[in-house]
């Protein structure tokens, strides 16, 4: 039976919940898996090493840079999960900011708080073998990274962009029928477009695909509407230091 | 027991308290020195990078404080906007964002009653240990809380931060066929909702009777989620824009979390609050299985805090399947907001608590100052409180049991603070 762990680091712990709101399938997922150490869910910690470690969050203080390190030893899988985890999360507006400054502003003794002026993705800190985007992740691509792991065989997950999930589900283009300004056509695939399906533009949680054409896509957003502030803000969200270019 | 006069106990490492925290308790003879929960999660700064940001960004935004709940900050961040603004998006969405929030409660509470609080109770370390033994009641908690789920799915879109909440209302409204179908899903739910508050009730429940002032909204047609006005135990009623000046946070040297204070006074909101200032806002059906469950009209024990949390899940299915019932299609999905130079303030109620929102905007829609106020900040000193007197009282356990009897006490309040009394460490020294 493979042993999991749940680690936590600088997040909002939805990634994790995912395990959570898998209704139907948490409870034969554990019956070939064992959750060795799961702080959201178990107050059961079983000691290492184990054969995954699921990682949620990013790295924002020198306690986690050293403690990201001693679960890469302990763990033959590591697989980060969401955007804070791949990308350093929303959190990473402090790595473009004076984060003393952020740090005045919240509190009225800064001196207390412990924190780097940069909040990063695991993968700059360790090896990462795989990842699964998205603020938060998704729980199909979940099951499937864990039963393909279960099974010894490599996972299927996506690698286009929003915009191939759009046209598989059968929705207008909500930015050609409507001028809706939408990331799809620049944003990893994996959420199954749910933003289109709402009539929404893509906002881009499940961060930049591989080889994003961002300058390409510039025009039809100020086509749209946008000017160079709304640009600013729209890809300075829950992947804002990821490479969008 | 070997009796010491002096002792510490050390919990490392709370988990679900929207991150991380731990438990220091220090002890001299039979007094209790000090308690301590020092919630040493990494800060965020939401308030801090909000500032620049659209006033239209809160919902999106700061759903990402809390996995759990996001909906909750969704909808204190578009009524504070609103506020601001001056917008008021109607009954007809209004009931949209109730039923929402419905969603967001039977799959919190529930969450917490089945896979977090009631293992507490039956002596497991977590639900899926305590499945091998009652593998059909677990069954039946994932089932409601899928069916909440399903709600937060079917209106916003997404479970976690849902992605169809916008300032003035939403992006796409549903058809009736879609609730229909929810609510085939909501009157299976409500069979399994009225198991559980039966369920709970059977439990085991250690005495205790805290004194603290409760704080939770009152709304004039129904039990509190979306909107009401705070009051308190003592009495006392005022405006959501005056929420600052009766709550003030201020910093501790051992926590990240800020704490509150009411008029100066420790206080709790949540379950425990929300029941005791609006049981009669309760429907019938609620108020019968309360008072079944052994509820009276108030309840200031905070171990039954689960059967609170039950009969609100009763309470929300009930209030979910009226509104899809009543629900007539709004004209257009969302109201438009025009953004105009004002501070706006939005409270709503929270699974675990009341959750305030303040934002300063310009005349051109940019933030220029958010300020935030979760449940858990609010409920820090009076969990500290009542950790000490549990300690203070059962001064004679041996660590080991005193540990565990103070992680249930922390994990009554909250599941966020609940999550993080796992894995508690306990370290003991002779001082």
């Amino acid at each position: 039976m493979l042993s999991i762990a749940v680690w936590k680091f600088t997040s909002c712990d939805g990634c994790q919940l995912t395990l959570l709101d898998c209704e139907d399938e948490l409870l034969p997922l554990t019956e070939k898996v064992k959750f060795a150490h799961f702080t959201e869910m178990t107050s059961v910690s079983e000691p290492g090493p184990y054969d995954i470690s699921l990682v949620e969050g990013s790295v924002t203080t020198a306690a986690e840079a050293e403690r990201i390190q001693r679960i890469r030893e302990q763990s033959a899988v590591l697989v980060v999960i969401g955007a804070c985890a791949t990308a350093g999360g929303i959190q990473a507006l402090r790595n473009f900011a004076d984060v003393d400054e952020f740090r005045s502003v919240v509190y009225a003794r800064p001196d207390y708080i412990e924190t780097l002026a940069t909040s990063t993705a695991i993968a700059e800190h360790v090896k990462v073998d795989y990842e699964l985007r998205g603020c938060p992740i998704d729980k199909g691509q979940l099951l499937e990274l864990l039963t393909a792991l279960a099974a010894g065989r490599a996972p299927d997950l996506p690698d286009t962009s929003v915009c191939t999930e759009c046209k598989r589900r059968g929705l207008t283009c909500v930015m050609v029928a409507h001028g809706t300004p939408c990331l799809g056509p620049v944003t990893h695939a994996g959420c199954g477009a749910l933003c289109p399906a709402v009539n929404r533009g893509c906002y881009g949680c499940f961060g930049p695909m591989k080889q994003p054409n961002v300058p390409a896509l510039v025009p039809l957003l100020r086509r749209s509407g946008m000017g160079d502030d709304e640009l600013h803000l729209v890809f300075s969200t829950f992947n804002t230091a990821a490479e969008w270019s | 027991m070997t009796h010491r006069a002096n002792r510490i106990l050390q919990v490392a490492g709370l988990a679900r308290v929207e991150g991380e925290g731990s438990l220091h308790v220090r002890t001299k003879g039979d007094q209790v020195e000090s308690v301590e929960l020092a919630i040493y999660e990494p800060p965020r700064f939401f308030e801090a990078f909000l500032r620049g940001r659209d006033f239209r960004e809160p919902p999106d935004i700061t759903a990402r404080v809390c996995g759990i709940c996001p909906v909750a900050y969704q909808l204190s961040a578009c009524r504070a906007i609103e506020d601001a603004c001056g917008a008021d998006v109607g009954h007809r969405l209004r009931a949209l964002r109730r039923l929402l929030y419905c969603g967001e409660w039977i799959s919190s509470h529930t969450l917490h009653i089945y896979l977090l609080h009631a293992p507490d109770f039956l002596g497991f370390p977590d639900g899926i240990a305590m499945a091998a033994a009652h593998r059909e009641t677990v069954e039946r908690g994932l089932a409601l809380k899928k069916a909440g789920n399903l709600i937060m799915e079917t209106i916003g879109g997404r479970a976690i931060h849902p992605v169809n909440v916008r300032v003035g209302g939403f992006y796409r409204v549903p058809e009736f066929p879609e609730l229909r179908a929810l609510a085939d899903t909501l009157r299976h739910a409500l069979d399994d909702a009225l198991e559980t508050v039966r369920w709970v009730s059977g439990f085991d429940f250690p005495d205790l009777d805290v004194p603290h002032d409760l704080l939770a909204l009152r709304d004039t047609d129904g039990y509190p989620l979306d909107r009401g006005e705070p009051v308190v135990s003592t009495g006392l009623r005022f405006p959501s824009s005056e929420f600052g000046e009766h709550v003030a946070e201020h910093q501790v040297p051992h926590s990240t979390a800020l704490h509150a204070r009411l008029d100066g006074r420790m206080f709790l909101t949540g379950p425990l609050a929300r029941y005791t200032l609006n049981s009669d806002r309760l429907s019938p059906l609620a108020v019968s299985v309360a008072a079944d469950a052994g509820l009276e009209t108030s309840c200031r024990n905070p171990f039954r805090s689960i059967v609170v949390r039950a009969v609100e899940v009763v309470y929300a299915v009930e209030e979910a399947l009226r509104i899809i019932e009543t629900y007539e299609r709004p004209d257009r999905p969302f109201v438009e907001v025009s953004p105009r130079a004002a501070v706006g303030h939005g409270i709503t109620e929270a699974p675990r608590g009341l959750l305030y929102h303040r934002y300063e905007i310009d005349a051109g829609g940019r933030i220029l100052s958010a300020d935030i106020v979760p449940p858990t900040a609010q409920n820090q000193p009076a969990i500290e409180h009542d950790v000490a007197r549990l300690v203070g009282r059962h001064a004679a356990l041996d660590d080991h049991a005193l540990v565990s009897l103070c992680e249930r006490a922390i994990r009554n309040y909250d599941p966020c603070i609940s999550c993080s009394a796992h894995f508690l460490d306990l370290t003991r020294e002779h001082r």
